[in-house]
């Protein structure tokens, strides 16, 4: 397949997770906001660092409101990570990698697109938000379906499948690192009402905490929540998971290939990185330089497939 | 003035005519509230399609649909197979004019068209004198614009010879009225048209450069990108016929060959569906400052080494200087009176005609002779005083620049409107496919149709909508 088509799959599906990720963003920040006794704006602040829009938010904004945040967030055109911008990068470069996508895969992305901007055309709600954010995290899985349900398992898929993991096990080193504090030992004061409050909403950032509850029933804390999103390989959101995931596509690719290249080395010393470790070797080393490092990599881990694969000419 | 109604004949009421038969049946027993919902679900199916264009100057809206009608367009297998004689002869004539004038120009050493036609034509390409295109095919995809004047005739309207647009619309319409009316085609049979893209591939394989060396040659589909206004038919194609889209960006000349790259290197290509125009294509061999080519292509062409459908410099047959020769060119390639008629033409470079086109312009159709989709054009006798004052002065400072035509009385095909079937002016663009061996010509085409009542311009972008078009099997 062509470079350019491979770096657009890619991208549609880099694109596609960040939309997603952001409005589970938003819904954890919503419920957040309605469960604090006294509800205070600078848990959007979080929000915006871990969408990766606060500082284009500050140019825009001197105040911090709730309401700019989440229209800032979800429709801002000048914000390259906002919904409304993302959704539109996304439709452009499946536009570009039309011939690479099976019609229910493109009917889907293209309906998903035109749902999501005319919901995002106005002003939202805030009545409507929790309806509106369902609507497109619905809009997406609907492409995952199809994807998952009519494509060839070939070359194709797997770019996608490496745009989806390394978006995602950012997105979750983001969410993680943006509150590590909450998580650490020392800091907590374990079960007091604003910890619980807090370690709930990182848990429903990446929609884990009815899974959080099932597999752990001794009861919720902070250090179990971080060996929960960062090794455990059962989550799909997990850093271990996708690194895997990230792992086995490359390592199909190869296989197709028939070529060794330096992503897939840089991949397996992120695996390991994950493999055979413990939460507290992790905290040992400093869950913020484990977070940040890891993020690091997976930048670097994407620019070596971009350079592999011949993404650009 | 009286039109033929291709359902209703000169009648304009039933009984329909024999081709429609079927249809009238089938549209008697419709609620037209029902109909109505049913038009209102294709544009919605076009639109998560993505079956859109782009309208150039138009920055409200980036895409658009072209607008679908349902009634479909019938033509009778008698019809259709006299019309293919016609089509056949012409694109023969086409390709063999071509290779003439790029070879001995034995058309103008027998003095049936002026020299200055084509030397000093601006779509004549000098670069492509005595080059062999692989297979001696210059026009691999011809679009015939037709009109019909009467029961009996077909007149040409233009040549597309360059790149002719359109037949992802022919597809589609015909994919969405089996979605959206299957009832209707089982009980009326009407010829597929689905083979299309399997046709084009085989057709463009079949036009492979000799030393290829696989069996099954590397075709790609080149696009100027996702801003052209075709760009949703660059990719439709491409995906249809299992091939790469490529953008400049894509290719490479590396060691005599047209390269592609791809995940794992650089792969050759052996034909290229180029959907860029020839000055663009090469920046060392034509227009320097185009990014939509790649550097050395045409050397590499020359050379024999790659297919490129179709030909550079074929768009001298497009020309509507040209294609007031047309009866003569066909004539002197094929030794037969030609099938299909052409309009009767003023070219406004001959100062009686000039003059003629002056006095009459209120009667008559001024184009461009370089231009296409219905711009640039004057439609006389919808034209106020105003403009036809100002299309004058611009005639009489650039007559080179014009031909005129009478008003043709174009037939009229029903369209579903407010008040139920409406008699709306149409066109029809066969596609036609040219290998070394044969030459396929795809039942029915591209209906256009005017949408607003009167109108005689059915380009999409200026009101022109779209029909199915079917051919009956015999």
């Amino acid at each position: 397949m062509l470079g350019r088509t491979a770096g657009g799959m890619f991208w549609l599906f880099r694109y596609l997770e960040r939309a997603e990720n952001t409005t589970r963003l938003l819904e954890a920040g919503l419920r957040l906001a309605l469960t604090r006794a006294t509800p205070t704006d600078s848990d959007w602040d979080s929000v915006l660092t871990t969408a990766g829009s606060r500082n284009g938010y500050f140019e825009r904004h001197d105040v911090l409101t709730a309401s700019r945040a989440i229209d800032f967030v979800l429709r801002d055109e000048t914000d390259p990570s906002s919904v409304a911008s993302v959704m539109k990068a996304g439709r452009n470069s499946a536009r570009t990698v039309r011939t690479a996508l099976t019609r229910d895969v493109w009917e889907a992305i293209n309906q998903c697109y035109l749902s999501t901007s005319a919901m995002l055309n106005r002003p939202v709600e805030p009545a409507e938000l929790p309806k509106i954010l369902a609507r497109i995290r619905n809009e997406i899985t609907l492409v995952s379906g199809a994807l998952h349900g009519t494509m060839l398992r070939n070359e194709t898929f797997n770019f996608a499948r490496l745009g989806t993991h390394l978006e995602r096990s950012d997105n979750t080193a983001r969410i993680l690192d943006v509150k590590y504090y909450v998580l650490l030992p020392s800091a907590s004061f374990v079960g007091s009402p604003l910890d619980n409050l807090q370690w709930e909403n990182i848990l429903r950032s990446v929609s884990a905490e009815r899974a959080f509850r099932w597999t752990h029933a001794s009861g919720i804390n902070a250090s179990a929540i971080a060996a929960f999103l960062i090794l455990d390989r059962r989550l799909p959101r997990s850093l271990a998971f996708c690194f895997q995931e990230i792992e086995n596509n490359l390592a199909q690719l190869e296989t197709i290939h028939n070529h060794e290249v330096l992503s897939h080395d840089l991949s397996r010393s992120l695996t390991n990185r994950c493999r055979n470790r413990t939460i507290d070797s992790i905290f040992e080393e400093g869950l913020h330089e484990f977070l940040r490092d890891s993020i690091a990599d997976t930048n670097r881990l994407g620019a070596q497939i971009e350079a592999d694969y011949r993404f650009n000419a | 003035m009286d039109c033929f109604d291709e359902m209703f004949g000169y009648d304009a009421e039933p009984p329909p005519r024999a081709p429609y038969h079927g249809y009238q049946r089938w549209f008697e027993g419709q609620d037209s509230e029902r109909l109505w919902a049913i038009s209102r679900d294709a544009e919605a199916s076009f639109r998560r399609t993505g079956i859109t264009f782009n309208v150039y100057g138009d920055d409200s809206a980036d895409e658009r649909l072209i607008p679908f009608d349902v009634v479909p367009r019938i033509l009778s297998a008698a019809e259709w197979s006299r019309l293919e004689r016609g089509i056949e002869q012409r694109v023969r004539a086409i390709n063999a004019f071509l290779h003439d004038i790029y070879h001995r120009r034995e058309i103008l050493r027998a003095g049936r068209i002026p020299v200055e036609l084509i030397a000093e034509n601006i779509a004549f390409l000098p670069e492509m004198i005595g080059v062999a295109p692989p297979g001696g095919i210059y026009t691999h995809i011809v679009g015939v614009d037709l009109v019909r004047t009467s029961e009996d005739d077909f007149t040409v309207l233009e040549d597309n010879a360059r790149t002719p647009s359109g037949v992802s619309y022919m597809l589609e319409n015909r994919e969405t009225m089996l979605h959206l009316f299957p009832e209707l085609f089982s009980s009326i049979r009407v010829r597929r048209i689905a083979d299309y893209p399997q046709a084009l591939r085989r057709s463009l394989a079949a036009c492979a450069p000799p030393e290829c060396a696989s069996s099954t040659p590397t075709v790609a589909v080149l696009t100027p990108g996702m801003l052209n206004s075709a760009y949703f038919e660059h990719s439709f194609l491409a995906d249809q016929m299992g091939c790469e889209l490529v953008e400049a960006s894509d290719l490479l000349v590396i060691d005599g060959r047209l390269t592609m790259r791809t995940t794992h290197g650089h792969e050759p290509v052996d034909v290229l569906y180029r959907r860029v125009d020839d000055d663009f294509l090469d920046p060392l061999n034509f227009r320097q400052d185009s990014a939509l080519g790649a550097a050395g292509l045409f050397d590499i062409y020359r050379a024999g080494r790659l297919t490129i459908a179709n030909a550079p410099g074929t768009g001298i047959a497009d020309d509507k200087a040209i294609y007031s020769y047309m009866p003569e060119i066909v004539r002197f390639y094929t030794g037969e009176e030609p099938i299909l008629k052409n309009v009767e033409t003023w070219r406004c470079s001959e100062p009686d005609s000039l003059s003629y086109v002056l006095d009459n312009l209120a009667e008559l159709v001024v184009k461009e002779v370089h231009g296409s989709g219905g711009y640039g054009m004057l439609v006389g006798p919808a034209a106020s005083t105003a403009e036809l004052d100002d299309f004058a002065a611009k005639l009489r400072s650039k007559p080179d620049n014009y031909i005129a035509q009478p008003t043709l009385a174009l037939s009229t095909v029903p369209i579903l409107a407010d008040s139920g079937l409406a008699p709306r002016h149409v066109d029809l663009r066969p596609f036609v496919l040219v290998s070394p061996r044969t030459i396929e010509i795809t039942p029915g085409g591209l209906t256009r149709v005017a949408l607003n009542d009167g109108s005689l311009v059915v380009n999409s972008s200026q009101g022109g909508g779209t029909k199915d078009t079917w051919v009956l099997a015999e």
